[in-house]
């Protein structure tokens, strides 16, 4: 594998290759996600990647009816919310990510503790090309 | 281990006023300021001359923004007469004229200057609901704004996570929006005052002009379990849940305490005073807590030596329904879990053992950001002095009120416990 800086453009760069990446420190084996340069529980600097295995539960979520220019762009709004919500991974560390896959409309039927497996859903190509976290029931 | 915090001389409030908050057309920042600055001086029991001030701190989070215009501390300054004088943005998202009082507190207790003037200023209505929530989202968590949360998202997060831990839904939260805005209507400063009763006879009025059909709403509740009356912003968060886009200004007069009585028959004195950070959701220690709001409390009640009993009444940031709830419980008010609870029972009304947001809270007073923490300040000043008009605390002798501020999504809190002696 190529090196890599632990880096939040590298973990961009790795989820546009459809790869879920932590980092973890050599020395307390602390693992983060996303990726952290610095290891913020013994301090160490001394850090390596780690693919995740993209598998998790939902740990909350809400369904959003009023968002931003960026997703009223993709089509969301009023009459069709999207979901976003926080994951926690089977490794113990949480990403937050877009949920795709489950009734946005009817909100009360997603449950927390669902599980889940990562998806990544890919806009534009080339150099413009952006990857969002996305996940959706197993 | 927090260490124990003290100041190096001691500090009062002697002079505190805000603008009214809302939606001006025809006022901009400088406006509001004025009006703030005019309530504070007039507010000086043996009167002041602007020109005794040394410094002032200006919380403001985002008019660059939302008016493309960049610097406030100045521009403040030398409209009410300031200038040449020092001038200092603070920036902390919502709790951006927290950081301005802390700062002044701080300037004033290392012996540096003896009379600071610490406010905010913040104006959004003249931005579109669309383009204030992407300003708004320029403070959540890079994480989190990459993925499209907004911020009634990121507190519809804590809700689903809070509901799911103690069993809760959202008729929960219904009773922190009916108690917000049965405070709101006495409070002449308020975006929104007005009960929910009277927002639900409104909403059939027009319904009724418009030929539309009326429907029978028994109650309160029933209102706003009707997703036409109470249509969901972020599920579970839904209009009535959330505050609305204001414009406002606010601003504390701080002085040394040894010679606050040169100014005030009754000045207000700083006792207890925290800040902290928090970390995004993917780092959090908790999803129903804000670990920030926590340390923040923790140095606040250590330096004043105080425990969450003492305090007789706060104003907490209850941008959302939700935060309310979190808040009274990490500031220990209430136990974890039992917030909702204790709202329906009454026990945070104007009238109960601990009175939350007396001033109509930020979801019906209005919550111009980087005004609010300072406007907070002004109801603890308020009511310490028996000033509150027809919103004072029935309480016999209150001395000890708090105000908890929030930035961003939790990423910096600040508690604050003030003393009338």
């Amino acid at each position: 594998m190529e090196k890599r800086d632990i880096s939040d453009t590298s973990f961009e760069k790795y989820l546009s290759e459809e790869k879920l990446m932590g980092s973890k420190c050599n020395k307390c084996n602390t693992l983060f996600t996303p990726p952290r340069p610095l290891c913020v529980k013994c301090y160490s600097k001394d850090m390596q990647w780690i693919e995740m295995s993209g598998k998790g539960k939902l740990a909350a979520f809400t369904s959003i009816y009023i968002g931003p220019k960026s997703m009223i762009e993709e089509g969301y709004d009023r009459n069709n919310p999207y979901c976003v919500g926080v994951v926690e991974l089977d490794e113990g560390t949480r990403v937050d990510a877009r949920i795709e896959g489950i009734d946005t409309k009817n909100p009360e039927t997603i449950k927390v503790g669902t599980p889940l497996t990562v998806k990544y859903l890919h806009k534009q190509e080339g150099e413009e090309k952006k990857t969002c976290l996305a996940f959706e029931p197993l | 281990m927090q260490k124990k915090r003290k100041l190096g001389r001691g500090v009062a409030i002697i002079g505190a006023g805000m603008s009214k908050f809302g939606m001006f057309k025809d006022k901009d920042s400088k406006d509001l300021f004025v009006d703030a600055f005019n309530e504070m001086i007039a507010s000086v029991d043996k009167g002041i001359s602007p020109d005794e001030i040394d410094a002032m701190y200006l919380g403001n989070f985002s008019n660059d923004f939302f008016t493309h215009q960049s610097h406030w501390g100045p521009i403040i300054s030398d409209i009410i007469g300031l200038a040449p004088k020092p001038a200092t943005r603070t920036e902390g998202a919502c709790a951006s004229s927290a950081l301005a009082f802390r700062e002044g507190v701080l300037a004033i207790a290392s012996g540096f200057y003896d009379m600071v003037l610490v406010g905010g200023v913040e104006e959004m209505s003249k931005c579109s609901t669309s383009e204030v929530a992407e300003g708004l989202a320029l403070a959540t968590v890079p994480y989190e704004g990459k993925v499209g949360f907004t911020f009634p998202g990121v507190f519809g997060v804590i809700a689903t996570s809070y509901f799911a831990k103690y069993n809760a839904s959202h008729k929960d939260l219904m009773s922190v929006t009916v108690k917000s805005h049965s405070n709101a209507p006495l409070n002449p400063k308020a975006q929104i005052p007005y009960s929910i009763a009277d927002m639900m006879k409104n909403k059939a009025n027009s319904l009724k002009k418009r030929g539309k059909p009326v429907p029978n709403w028994n109650n309160e509740i029933e209102f706003l379990s009707d997703p036409m009356a109470n249509p969901p912003v972020a599920w579970p968060m839904h209009l009535f849940d959330c505050c609305p886009i204001s414009d406002g200004a606010s601003c504390i007069l701080l002085v040394a305490e040894d010679i606050a009585k040169n100014f005030s028959d009754n000045p207000v004195h700083v006792i207890g005073m925290g800040q902290g950070s928090g970390r995004g959701f993917h780092a959090a220690e908790s999803l129903t807590s804000f670990e920030a709001t926590k340390y923040a409390a923790n140095e606040a009640y250590n330096m004043s030596g105080l425990t969450p009993k003492d305090i007789q009444f706060a104003e907490v940031h209850d941008c959302f329904s939700i935060a309310e709830i979190i808040h009274t419980e990490d500031l220990g008010f209430f136990k974890e879990g039992e917030g909702c609870k204790a709202v329906a029972e009454g026990l945070t009304r104007l009238d109960g053992p601990m009175p939350i947001n007396t001033s109509g809270g930020l979801k019906c007073k209005g919550h111009p950001v980087g005004a609010t923490g300072t406007s907070q300040m002004v109801e603890i000043w308020k009511q310490l002095r028996n000033e509150a008009g027809k919103r004072q605390v029935p309480k016999k002798d209150l001395r000890i009120g708090a105000a908890h501020n929030l930035g961003g999504t939790g990423g910096t809190c600040t508690f604050t416990i003030l003393e009338r002696r």
